[in-house]
């Protein structure tokens, strides 16, 4: 038994640098610190609140943002009325102070120029940067036609923004949400039972006996409402089964953690489908009411037994069927999880599907414990003329490819926007806004050549990203505690609404993304789309006729309303009619049949590392959200780096030591940016190396978190891509390392 | 009346909400925290356990920090809360040197700060702001003189250990295991 001492205290634990050891944390005073003053903390009395949700990543818990009498934002805390947070915000919520205090923050318009050769950014008024914009979108309309100028955006600011492009007549959107995360499940899902999973994900997982996780790291992906639910689930006693080459935090909560061989749990969920049915434990009533295409399923699963499945997945075949009846037994409370990041080996869609199936065929959909009936408030559109009709989309680009993609394909529009592709429709200029792509999207090159090849790029950020270096304009956005933004409504047990409203006045010369758009729209002829002097306007009509008010809202921050669609799950023997061409669960797909795809799953072998390599698996750590946080100053404190988790074995063979620098070779020869520490521990699999994603950050101007760590996005350059969505699957990488510095790179 | 805490080992995921939001409410410097995040992995893969626990001052009935310091501004208050009156501090980390649970850091404007219970909230009834916050609901706090505290209920319903008891300073501090 180690002692207290040799434990690593991780000021700020997680995952990779804390438990290294190298916490940001400086126990003996020697650091600079900012201390503001007095240590005193501040009652509650004697501050202002105002609601917000939160824009630190996607799952929007809604809370207070306290503000002291001299105007300092102090904390955020979650409203208890809230569905996504219960009053509990996470690490990121309650850290999201830092983005409103970070001083890298954008404080003005930058225009970029040339002086004596060399290219810089200047300051610029807002009058001359929206100008520009403005003028270079009247030239792309002018010269190519309005589709061929592009965004990309994640969170509030596209709303904003898409609104921009469709009232100029563009159509050519893209969020790297879709083909970088989460769009195969959605495929998976629809096709067997005509809903997307959408966010928050309907799983009733407060309710469930048995969890299922496929590779989902919850605790390590803070989804907070998610991860609230499984701490009930526990104390509940439920079991939880967790599939991972990694221990990762909830597979040591988890009473089966199965160590899968990677690329191989199409195998694994395969065999439980055939388990289920052979063993006659599905739940027969469900299937023969709701499903169709049992027959063909059945004889199409008659060999994967666990036994094949063992010499692919290295599970033990009695592991399998234990595991499966466990779930057998929960059903209907059995939730086999869709997982959120699903982008990893091409046939995901397919794999996505049998999630699905496995969800079936244990009668989880609609029922208590598994799927709950999700419910949202549809926000009335503010009047504004009708939107020009946009002649092409990306979807004309693609000649019958990706046939199931419902969203726009980032990597398609970057490929657009490359000449030599050829493309009919060509993309000329592009805005971005809250996403960022160097970090984002994989394939390092694919991006380079598309961003050199374009006409125009303007960004807009709170933070002087990677994206942001290669701008011509950049149009700096206030935080989310500094703005209106419009409502939210995303589905839930309780359809609900939540405002976002300033607790202070925008830092700096920052703007929010409302007004950046209207500015932009104005100068474009299109102000009757922005019929409006501000934002509040908007927000008060939309609110008045859902039956509340800004000033309501501007009180209670949150408001709840009954269901309209009926109960949360199926009675029992209800007659139901699922979305589907069928009206029926298909288990047997007819939608991807008439596409030409597998109306089944199929297990496909995927490449394995050659010698000296190990396949780059990443992952999320609690405190973090994507690359946008790592240089946030109070997340910064609780990881301020990434490290490469080696299995002891891998270690002794390499002679690494954990804190050693390495960098990372892929199978492509491209060397990691930036240097990265060795975690050496029994957590992860002797033929992976694991990181988290979102450091590595290659703009100086992130003074915190440049050159910290390495990115996982640069290393992955092999994509598998889903032919049936277009999603970029990226667990197809294998890496080896350099213990010796390989030497600068120009191209970071 | 005795304060103490339990803390979940079986539910914390580490995930620092309790560290960050103990720096907002206390206005703790960057760089610095009154909680931590320990982890403890143990075995060889596949046969590998986590142990993930929140850490902070153990608030110890027997304090060697309240016995060594030499101005008396390490004190005993109500609850048995131990706190620092920082005026009195002249930073001369003596305490710091005596606690076997690293709970205390030189704060950068010169003495000695630590987890005081969040004692400016429990003086309004509230909750400490690290137990407020938990997403996984993983501590539990409250009066241990009082058996139907949120704290005393956890510790009768479950296994728990304390960290360093051979140190014997009667730390107020349960981890449920």
């Amino acid at each position: 038994m180690k002692t207290r001492r040799d434990f690593i205290k991780i000021s700020a634990a997680g995952a990779g640098a804390a438990a290294i050891g190298l916490s940001a944390i400086n126990w003996n005073g020697i650091g600079k610190a900012q201390a503001s003053g007095s240590q005193h903390p501040v009652s509650e009395e004697e501050m202002t609140s105002f609601p917000t949700y939160c824009e630190v990543c996607f799952w929007k818990c809604a809370g207070w943002t306290y503000v002291d009498r001299n105007n300092n934002i102090r904390k955020i805390i979650g409203n208890k009325e809230d569905p996504h947070c219960s009053g509990r915000l996470c690490p990121r919520g309650t850290g999201g102070v830092g983005m409103y205090t970070d001083n890298d923050r954008l404080k003005t318009p930058l225009i970029r120029e040339t002086v004596n050769g060399k290219q810089g950014f200047r300051k610029a008024s807002w009058s001359e940067a929206l100008d520009l914009v403005a003028s270079k979108m009247k030239e792309v309309a002018e010269d190519y036609g309005p589709e061929s100028f592009a965004l990309f955006n994640h969170g509030a600011p596209g709303a904003h923004f898409k609104h921009l492009l469709h009232a100029y007549g563009s159509e050519n959107e893209g969020e790297p949400a879709w083909a970088q995360c989460r769009g195969p499940r959605e495929v998976g899902f629809s096709a067997t039972f005509g809903s997307w999973i959408g966010s928050p994900e309907p799983t009733d997982i407060r309710d469930t006996d048995c969890l299922v996780l496929i590779g989902s790291h919850l605790g390590e992906n803070m989804h907070n409402g998610q991860v609230q639910e499984v701490s009930t689930a526990i104390d509940r006693n439920a079991t939880i089964i967790t599939v991972d080459p990694r221990l990762s935090t909830i597979a040591s909560k988890s009473k089966y953690w199965l160590p899968i061989k990677p690329a191989t749990d199409m195998a694994l969920l395969l065999s439980w489908i055939h388990v289920l049915i052979y063993e006659d434990i599905y739940d027969k009533k469900y299937v023969e009411k709701y499903a169709m295409g049992f027959e063909q399923l059945k004889d199409h699963v008659k060999n994967m037994t666990p036994e094949w499945a063992y010499g692919i997945t290295t599970i033990q075949p009695d592991v399998i069927r234990k595991t499966a009846r466990e779930m057998a037994n929960a059903s209907p409370a059995a939730i086999v999880h869709p997982g959120r990041h699903v982008v990893w080996y091409g046939d995901d869609s397919q794999r996505e599907r049998a999630i699905a199936i496995l969800n079936a065929l244990l009668g989880s959909w609609g029922k208590r414990g598994g799927f709950y009936f999700k419910e949202s408030i549809t926000v009335p559109k503010y009047p504004h003329p009708e939107y020009p009709h946009a002649h092409w989309t990306w979807k004309d680009n693609l000649d019958g490819k990706y046939p199931l993609s419902a969203m726009g394909i980032t990597t398609e529009l970057l490929k657009a926007s490359i000449p030599e592709f050829e493309y009919k429709h060509p993309i000329k200029a592009w805005l971005v806004a809250g996403t960022n792509l160097p970090l984002t999207i994989p394939d390092k090159e694919l991006f380079q050549t598309a961003v050199q090849s374009v006409e125009f790029l303007a960004v807009v950020d709170t933070m002087p990203m990677d994206i942001t270096s290669y701008a011509d304009v950049i149009l700096p956005e206030c935080t989310y505690l500094e703005r209106y933004d419009t409502i939210r409504s995303a589905p839930h047990r309780e359809p609900n609404i939540a405002l976002r409203m300033p607790a202070v006045e925008p830092k700096y010369e920052t703007k929010p993304s409302w007004w950046i758009a209207k500015q932009l729209g104005e100068r474009l002829g299109l102000g009757a789309y922005f019929d409006y002097d501000d934002y509040t306007e908007v927000l008060d009509w939309q609110l008045k006729k859902l039956g509340t008010s800004l000033e309501e809202m501007q009180k209670i921050g949150i408001k709840k309303f009954d269901r309209q669609s009926g109960p949360l799950y199926l009675a029992d023997d209800e007659d139901y009619t699922f979305n589907t061409n069928s009206g029926k669960i298909e288990l047997y797909s007819t939608e991807f049949e008439d596409h030409g795809f597998d109306p089944m799953p199929k297990f496909t072998q995927h490449p394995e590392p050659e010698e000296g390599f190990y396949r780059l698996i990443y992952g999320r750590a609690p405190m973090h959200t994507f690359s946008r946080t790592s240089n946030n100053p109070n997340l910064y404190d609780l990881m301020n780096e990434n490290a490469v988790w080696v299995n002891p074995k891998v270690a002794e063979l390499w002679d690494l030591k954990t804190g050693q620098m390495v960098w990372l070779q892929n199978q492509d020869g491209v060397i990691s940016t930036f240097p990265i520490k060795v975690r050496i521990t029994e957590r992860i699999r002797w033929d992976s190396v694991y990181m988290v994603h979102g450091f590595g950050h290659a703009n100086k101007k992130l003074t915190r978190t440049y050159g910290r760590g390495a990115s996982d996005a640069k290393l992955i350059t092999n994509i598998m891509t889903d032919p049936m969505m277009g999603g970029s699957g990226m667990r197809g990488n294998f890496v080896t390392f350099l213990t010796t510095d390989p030497g600068k790179e120009d191209n970071i | 009346m005795r304060y103490g805490m339990a803390i979940d080992t079986t539910k914390c995921v580490g995930c620092s909400d309790c560290v960050v939001a103990c720096q907002t409410e206390n206005n703790v410097p960057h760089g610095y925290c009154r909680d931590w995040i320990v982890e403890n992995v143990a075995g060889s893969y596949p046969n590998v356990e986590i142990e993930l626990r929140s850490e902070r001052c153990n608030h110890c009935e027997n304090s060697p920090c309240v016995r060594c310091c030499p101005t008396g501004a390490s004190h005993i208050v109500e609850g048995g809360i131990i706190m620092v009156t920082h005026n009195e501090c002249i930073g001369c980390g003596a305490c710091i040197e005596s606690c076997p649970y690293d709970a205390r850091y030189s704060h950068p404007e010169g003495y000695v700060d630590k987890c005081t219970f969040c004692q400016h909230r429990l003086e309004k009834g509230q909750n400490t702001a690290c137990v407020e916050v938990c997403p996984t609901k993983c501590l539990h706090f409250g009066d241990l003189d009082d058996p139907y505290s949120d704290v005393s209920i956890a510790l009768k319903n479950r296994k728990w250990k304390v960290l360093a008891p051979e140190a014997g300073t009667k730390p107020q501090l349960f981890f449920l295991t």
